[in-house]
């Protein structure tokens, strides 16, 4: 559903699972398609025998198979962030569109902006440097980071 | 970019990448240390997956989309309730 935003933020989307492409088709076909309303718009990767989930750290050996893991890759192919849950929760997609904004916004300015706890889109970044150390409480709240 | 394939009978091959031969060229240690978590700021492990998209089998492989953000989602099963 939220696929076109991750377009619009230069973004491709991997999933991946242990089941095989057939039972990704069959599941695209046959409840995903239902659910949304058109096919899964991204690719649905096999990682048949879980090797590329141990080299990420989030296969379960006991279960055999992959843990909710979510990585932020950047242009560059290196792990920016990742969210690892256990089974029965499901993600937020909304705050990995976030947090995609956010490491977006920081590459862009090579470094001299960071975000705060609860950054969004249009507000306050703060720009690190000597004269912000010690002064952040002059010029961000905390009640900003609780704001929508 | 992502390459059709035609399945056979079988489930597509495993393409073994950077992930294996990493591992059979760690030594004792560094094989222990490739069980645990990636680290943020380091580089995400390649790889080449079989995947289904657009109504077609295709060979995915992460450093082809080298120049655009990558969001990776691991999951615990099709056809599961989450």
């Amino acid at each position: 559903m939220k696929y076109p935003e991750f377009q619009a933020l230069g973004a491709e989307v991997l999933s991946m699972s242990v089941d095989s492409v057939f039972v990704h088709k069959m599941w695209n076909d046959h409840e995903l398609s239902k659910m949304v309303g058109h096919d899964v718009p991204f690719m649905m990767c096999s990682d048949q025998d879980g090797g590329i989930g141990k080299a990420y750290g989030i296969y379960d050996e006991d279960s055999g198979v992959e843990t909710r893991g979510r990585f932020i890759i950047d242009p560059d192919g290196n792990i920016q962030g990742f969210e690892v849950l256990t089974p029965p929760v499901g993600r937020n997609v909304k705050e990995s569109i976030r947090q995609l904004q956010a490491f977006q916004l920081v590459r862009a300015s090579a470094g001299t902006e960071a975000t705060p706890s609860g950054w969004r889109p249009g507000k306050q970044t703060l720009k690190p440097g000597p004269d912000l150390v010690g002064n952040v409480w002059k010029v961000w709240k905390v009640e900003e980071a609780f704001t929508e | 970019m992502p390459e059709e394939f035609k399945p056979g009978c079988k489930r597509p091959e495993i393409k073994k990448m950077s992930v294996a031969t990493e591992e059979t060229t760690a030594q004792p240690a560094a094989k222990e240390a490739m069980k645990s978590m990636v680290k943020v700021g380091k580089p995400a492990p390649d790889f080449t997956a079989a995947a289904f998209y657009e109504g077609k089998f295709v060979n995915v492989t992460l450093s082809e989309f080298r120049g655009k953000w990558v969001l990776l989602c691991f999951y615990p099963g099709d056809f599961t309730f989450v």
